[in-house]
């Protein structure tokens, strides 16, 4: 059981554990976690942080820093803690957010998460303890184990072949480009603990002004799990960690940063509709058109090529249909199948609650090509519409049982010179024939599906081209 | 109010922008990214925080540190990246962190497809993770209750200290439906225990562990009175034509919409069928399935699993009468059709 230590102001009166003992701390013996957590505790003193620092608990033998540290605590899920420790910064900003672990947790299960917050440089210090083992769960091999090292997982002594080499953590991340400060200290002399000392500052300071992301890497030992003294242990250190990790200063920006602004948010609901692009005023209109019975309860499938503006064309039958009163869904076909070159999409347009959104048998088909044709004309409905291109499908539908409407709708646009509003010809052609929606409902609907606003106008001349389509043709 | 026609992931972002929510972290995955997208567009309009994650863990655990701030903030992904979030959900039960997660299913195991599905009902409601818990678990079937569903869900995950999750498929995320946006909420609830970087933080913690067996039971203890609570309060359901019902029709999310369907048609042919449409997962109507047991002659249960939430309901009728379950999987929807197909087959049997 370690000393008593002589207590911060940053550490708690007593130490409320499990087995009774108030005034020691759970490390072992010789262990670098107590010495460092001492050090760590005077800055927050003398800095005058401690009721805005927070501290992130790893899972590892310092899973219990929060028994000691007298601030906000957060504990972690084995290696989260920069995930952690970002959240919560995020959240206060102005607050000192310290993210404390060991080897197995930061350089093994949550490497990605160490080298992620590195490189988005938090504003977060981190404390790094490499002690060359897993502590907490009895010893075994670490990713900083040395070559060669026996623990209960490498009884022969980590061998490169099977384990690979030890990771250094201070190199790695120092080749990225937002860390402002990665240094690499060590637990053994008074003139080592007195680096270490001065780098936990350091570490803490830049985050107080706001310059980003710092490191210290502190080699520490485990005189329980390496199954030796103290004294011994420290030596181990001195002889063998920092040959593997060399001491020293890895990345300093600290003089060139500028600080960046911690802002606050501040919670507001002024204005939020209008910053959501939410719908102040219903767009009030009734259609004076009446449908014919066959099209009440509408399911349209809307079938082509990608890049004619199948979705949209369904799109824009949903939204003025919504806009006319009517309940509407509409259902894309989405993903991958999209690459292949196709899109279709379902529709429902009905004065009733719209039961599936997806179209099984449609009362209307509208083909932009020919493989759409072919696909969906079997799946109408007896007495259903089939609406088809003719300028892009010359074959005839074989069904005698549905009405057909067919329209040069490509040929109809590129005479008004844009062949992409073959599916506004279209839609002209279906609301004349339907009568499901009236020329006014479609046009107050352009501007929610039209995005760029001069296209409109050309938008409405094909409209307008496919209605009159239809109206002369009957 | 005006309607907007919005897809279902996205009035999922705006509702919680009006539930308060100003903090998003989230990982891409098809058929959830629009929600990523929006938060993305939207979060920073009304001052708050969209962060792409490194991963699904990362996110998760990111959510971690922003609930213990003590604000609304939330997740969403799709079905492989949900798996990878089980860990940290485990420890926000534990460590009873209100947040809301998304779950847009898609087609499984493994990678599947990004077809809409349900196989992640027993994951989502039965706790994925490790040790024991519940979430509260709702399940829209339209893009208006993926609005109004996400701003209950904050209400009742900081009512009860509980994470909430949204459970819906890639359709009901997919399509594009009118919306009418409720008033946001102007007032968050006090969250005491929350970390706030403040001289009160000494006495707050936000951890799961504790070595001491009998005090983690008794947090064990705590926390199923907690659930307890939640069972006889919030369970949320909807009633189809069940009033002179003789077949009862029982499926969620995108399934409820073709079963309306069904029951639209076959109630022209004057069959006395309805349907009961669980909105909670967990709590699960329970009750109402059983009352239900008591005067109907038959369920009919559809899912896109090969039988989930079907074990839910056969506890709930206890053997009463007959239930009948119906399923497609790996991105299929069955057609109405296709089940009144199945419906008749079994009239025949009968
Ligand atoms: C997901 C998960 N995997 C494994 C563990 C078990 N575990 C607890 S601590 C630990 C290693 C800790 O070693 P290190 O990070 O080096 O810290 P130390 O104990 O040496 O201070 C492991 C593997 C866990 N708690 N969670
Ligand atoms: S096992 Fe090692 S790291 Fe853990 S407390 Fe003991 S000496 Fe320290």
């Amino acid at each position: 059981m370690a000393k008593a230590l002589i207590k911060a102001d940053s550490f708690y009166e007593i130490y409320e554990r499990k087995d009774g003992i108030k005034d020691v701390t759970h490390y072992c013996p010789g262990c670098g976690h107590g010495v460092l957590h001492k050090l760590i505790a005077e800055a927050l003193d003398d800095f005058g942080i401690r009721e805005k620092s927070i501290l992130i608990s790893p899972v590892g033998c310092s899973v219990f820093a929060y028994y000691y540290f007298r601030l906000g605590n957060i504990q972690a899920a084995h290696g989260r803690a920069p995930a952690v420790a970002t959240g919560i910064k995020r959240v206060h900003p102005e607050s000192v957010v310290i993210s404390y672990q060991g080897d197995g947790d930061l350089a093994a299960i949550g490497g990605n998460n160490i080298l992620q917050a590195a490189n988005r440089g938090e504003n977060i210090t981190v404390f790094f303890v490499n002690n060359a083992i897993y502590g907490m769960t009895g010893g075994q091999m670490a990713p900083t184990t040395l070559i060669g090292q026996k623990t209960t997982t490498t009884p022969y002594g980590r061998n490169v072949v099977n384990e690979g080499y030890p990771v250094r953590v201070c190199e790695l991340l120092a080749t990225l480009d937002a860390p402002v400060y990665i240094e690499r200290v060590a637990l053994t002399d008074a003139k080592n603990t007195s680096k270490v000392r001065r780098a936990v500052r350091k570490a803490l300071q830049n985050q107080i002004d706001n310059k980003g992301f710092s490191l210290v890497e502190v080699l520490s030992a485990c005189p329980s799990n390496w199954k030796m003294t103290p004294v011994q242990a420290k030596q181990w250190v001195e002889d063998n960690l920092i040959k593997q990790f060399p001491l020293g200063v890895y990345k300093d920006l600290t003089d060139q940063i500028k600080p960046k602004k911690a802002e606050k948010q501040v919670f507001s609901v002024d204005g939020l509709k209008e910053k959501l692009n939410i719908p102040m005023e219903e767009e009030k209109y009734s259609t004076s058109v009446k449908e014919a019975k066959e099209f009440r309860n509408m399911k349209l499938k809307i079938a082509g090529f990608g890049g004619q503006g199948i979705l949209l064309l369904g799109l824009g039958m949903a939204q003025a249909a919504m806009q006319a009163g009517y309940n509407v869904s509409w259902l894309p076909s989405y993903g991958p199948e999209m690459r292949g070159g196709t899109a279709n999409c379902h529709v429902n347009i009905s004065k009733e609650r719209i039961g599936s959104p997806l179209v099984s048998k449609p009362t209307v088909v509208i083909a932009m090509n020919l493989p759409s044709m072919e696909k969906f004309q079997s799946e109408i409905e007896p007495g259903g519409l089939l609406l088809y291109d003719t300028s892009l499908i010359t074959q005839k539908p074989v069904r005698d049982d549905i009405k057909v409407l067919g329209i040069p709708a490509t040929q109809i646009a590129d005479n008004l010179g844009n062949t992409r509003i073959a599916n506004m010809v279209i839609m002209g052609a279906f609301i004349a024939y339907t009568s499901v929606l009236d020329k006014q409902a479609v046009i107050n609907a352009l501007p929610f599906f039209i995005k760029r606003k001069n296209l409109i106008p050309l938008n409405e001349k094909a409209i307008v081209e496919g209605m009159n389509y239809v109206l002369s043709s009957n | 109010m005006a309607k907007q026609l919005i897809k279902g992931n996205e009035a999922i972002v705006k509702g919680a922008i009006l539930a308060g929510c100003r903090y998003y972290f989230g990982y891409p995955i098809t058929p959830a990214s629009e929600i990523a997208e929006a938060a993305a567009f939207y979060l920073p309009l009304v001052g708050g925080t969209f962060l792409q994650a490194e991963s699904e863990v990362a996110s998760i655990n990111m959510l971690y540190g922003a609930a213990s701030g003590g604000i609304r903030a939330m997740t969403a992904s799709s079905s492989p990246g949900i798996s990878l979030k089980q860990e940290g959900i485990s420890y926000a039960a534990g460590a009873e962190l209100p947040m809301v997660i998304v779950d847009i299913m898609r087609g499984g195991p493994g990678l599947g497809n990004i077809g809409p599905a349900q196989a992640d009902y027993n994951q989502i409601v039965k706790g994925g993770g490790h040790g024991g818990y519940k979430l509260i678990v709702l399940a829209p079937n339209c893009a208006q209750e993926m609005c109004d569903l996400t701003m209950l869900a904050f209400e009742l995950a900081d009512k009860y200290r509980n994470p909430a999750v949204i459970l819906a498929d890639g359709f009901v995320g997919q399509m594009m439906e009118p919306v009418e946006f409720p008033e946001p909420v102007k007032k968050l609830p006090e969250k005491p225990w929350a970390i706030k970087a403040d001289s009160d933080d000494e006495n707050r913690l936000i951890s799961s562990i504790d070595l001491e067996l009998e005090k983690l039971e008794q947090h064990n203890l705590e926390l199923f009175k907690k659930y307890a609570d939640i069972e006889a309060n919030h369970v949320k359901y909807e009633n189809y034509l069940l009033d002179d019902a003789e077949i009862v029709l029982i499926g969620y999310g995108v399934v409820s919409r073709v079963l309306q369907t069904v029951v639209d048609e076959l109630r022209q042919r004057d069959i006395k069928i309805g349907m009961l449409r669980p909105i909670s997962l967990w709590p699960f109507p329970k009750k109402q399935i059983a009352e239900l047991a008591k005067r109907v002659k038959e369920f009919f249960v559809v899912e896109l699993s090969a039988g989930q939430m079907v074990d839910d309901v056969r506890l709930a009728v206890n053997g009463k009468i007959p239930v009948h379950f119906y399923s497609r999987m790996g991105g299929v929807v069955p057609s109405p059709e296709e089940i009144i197909e199945q419906l008749m087959k079994l009239n025949e049997a009968n």
